[in-house]
């Protein structure tokens, strides 16, 4: 497995605006993403996640710090718009509404639009936009017209032409924020298919803890830092540390971890409603055996 | 729906005039209003009001709605009538009344103008409004205006712009059933007082409308460099406009038409329009 996304010691500054003084939104971040690895970064408002994801996606410029993708620094000096654009043929970015990164009047238009702009010829970009429509289970719409689609549909548009696009990696910013559960579930189904069968590399930023437990490994921002990096099991394995910073644990954990406390052995790293229901009626069993 | 109405007044339907290339619709188009400001004779006009009567007929779409399109431009064809029914002066005087002279070369002068408002009316809404969608005649538009990109005219950016406030309207109209309904649950009152007063009420519409369309604009703009683009330079196109042979035959008919015209003009000049 290689690495395709590396950041060191990365640093970010919200430019002072009248009044206000520059808020610094990174500070000193470092870490790596493997290959088809399927990340999340949790965090709650102001703690620099999203502004990590618009650093990624060459959006913002860092004020210090590296950038490198598949192994190219993308912060040197000698970086030309024309690097910039090649880097992002091959990183996606899924926003958190739904409504403002739709740009056609028809479903499959919009997404043969990425194609588009890369200058692929018209009988491919046919036969991606279809082959894009069919993974996210979107075919039916394929006429239709976004505005009259739900907010869970129009994500998987957005994600469909992301992979049209032949990009490896996908970043989703908050992009189950604006859903119903409905919604969230469809696009959760289509982030984790999308990183099981076809080996795309996810970057997933949320403040859902049932999403990111979801993840093989999660980055908790905090301030602008990175409170802690690990499998779901070791960031949630301890969580008075989240509580401290102000984060959730998912509900099963805390759950758990309340069982423990009031003397029943459970472990903590269970994020599925009835798996935990059963280990929680077990471990009751278990005791009322020993007394 | 009601945000169905912002997408112009097209109408659904499958008709030879539904597919034909939207590039073809609007040199038709063009084609056509020439032909109609060439014809002349009464003869002329009765060929151009057959075939318009046929195109209607052929597209599928309910006479009464093509009749309703009119309504608005009621004052104007009453307006030409009543102007070249009064003061048109001629060699046959009808009749008399005080100083208005009504003569004969004035109604038929009337009657024919009315005639050619009308029929400009029919053959744009037949050939484009009523069987094009806005999205696709913006399609048609860049392509045939691609020539003039040599001369710096920014066409794809203005057809871009097109396709932007399409996508955007319905969207834009329900935030602004959403802003109109938080501010009424505030006791905002949007049908009561004077017009003035009804104008105010609207400004605490408009202001926080005008923010999040820009906010709208900014996420769009990342989004839309997120997908690689650049403007139109090195740009492809998935749906390709063909040219089918529907097309040339559909723009062979409207030029025979016009020679039909100009014969008729020619050698059966009764009744013709004189300006």
């Amino acid at each position: 497995m290689s690495e395709v996304i590396r950041v060191e010691n990365l640093c970010y500054s919200y430019p002072e605006d009248e009044g206000t003084p520059a808020v610094p939104a990174l500070k000193d971040v470092s870490f790596s993403i493997e290959e088809g690895s399927f990340t999340a970064i949790l965090g709650h408002n102001g703690s620099g996640k999203s502004t990590l994801a618009k650093v990624l996606c060459m959006i913002c410029q860092p004020d210090s710090g590296k950038l490198f993708l598949h192994g190219k620094e993308m912060t040197a000096e000698d970086i030309t718009d024309a690097d910039i654009m090649k880097a992002r043929r091959e990183i996606g970015m899924v926003f958190q509404n739904p409504d403002n990164q739709i740009v056609a009047t028809v479903v499959e238009e919009d997404v043969a639009f990425g194609c588009e702009n890369l200058g692929i010829p018209s009988d491919e970009i046919r036969r991606r936009v279809d082959e894009a429509l069919e993974i996210v289970g979107m075919t039916r719409y394929a006429r239709h017209q976004p505005h009259k689609l739900s907010g869970g549909q129009k994500q998987r548009i957005a994600v469909a032409g992301t992979i049209a696009m032949k990009r490896k990696v996908i970043i989703f910013d908050e992009s189950t924020a604006m859903l119903d559960p409905l919604g969230r579930k469809e696009v959760m189904d289509t982030i984790i298919r999308l990183n099981r069968e076809d080996g795309i590399t996810v970057l997933m930023i949320t403040h859902y803890m049932n999403e990111a437990a979801l993840a093989d490994r999660i980055i908790v921002m905090n301030r602008g830092e990175i409170l802690k990096d690990g499998s779901p099991n070791q960031v949630f394995g301890e969580p008075e540390s989240m509580w401290e910073a102000g984060l959730d644990v998912p509900q099963t954990t805390e759950l758990l971890y309340r069982c423990r406390q009031m003397g029943y052995n459970v472990p903590l790293d269970v994020f599925d409603t009835d798996e935990c229901a059963r280990i929680i009626a077990q471990a009751v069993l278990n005791q009322e055996g020993r007394d | 729906m009601k945000t169905d109405i912002a997408f112009g007044q097209y109408c659904e339907g499958d008709s030879i005039l539904h597919r034909l290339d939207p590039r073809a619709k609007i040199l038709l188009a063009v084609l056509y209003i020439v032909v109609i400001f060439m014809a002349k004779s009464a003869t002329a006009f009765g060929l151009l009001l057959l075939f318009s009567i046929g195109l209607v007929l052929v597209s599928g779409i309910p006479v009464r709605i093509v009749l309703n399109s009119m309504k608005p431009l009621t004052f104007i064809i009453v307006f030409t009538a009543i102007i070249n029914i009064f003061w048109m002066t001629g060699d046959t005087l009808l009749f008399q009344l005080g100083f208005v002279k009504v003569y004969l070369e004035g109604i038929i002068n009337a009657l024919l103008l009315v005639l050619r408002i009308m029929l400009l009316l029919i053959c744009t809404s037949m050939f484009l409004t009523y069987t094009t969608t806005p999205i696709s005649l913006t399609d048609g538009l860049e392509q045939l205006l691609s020539p003039l990109k040599k001369l710096h005219v920014p066409v794809h950016e203005f057809s871009m712009m097109m396709t932007i406030a399409l996508r955007f309207i319905p969207t834009l109209i329900e935030e602004t059933e959403k802003i109109m309904n938080a501010q009424k649950a505030r006791g905002a009152d949007f049908s009561q007082g004077s017009i003035v007063r009804r104008a105010k009420a609207l400004i605490p519409i408009l202001v926080p409308l005008f923010v999040s369309a820009f906010r709208r604009a900014d996420e769009l703009a990342t989004a839309m460099e997120c997908r690689c683009y650049t403007g139109g330079e090195g740009r492809t196109r998935m749906n390709v406009l063909k040219y089918k042979g529907s097309d040339l035959l559909a723009i062979g008919a409207v030029v025979l038409l016009g020679a039909a015209v100009v014969l008729l003009n020619l050698y059966l000049p009764g009744y013709s329009l004189t300006l």
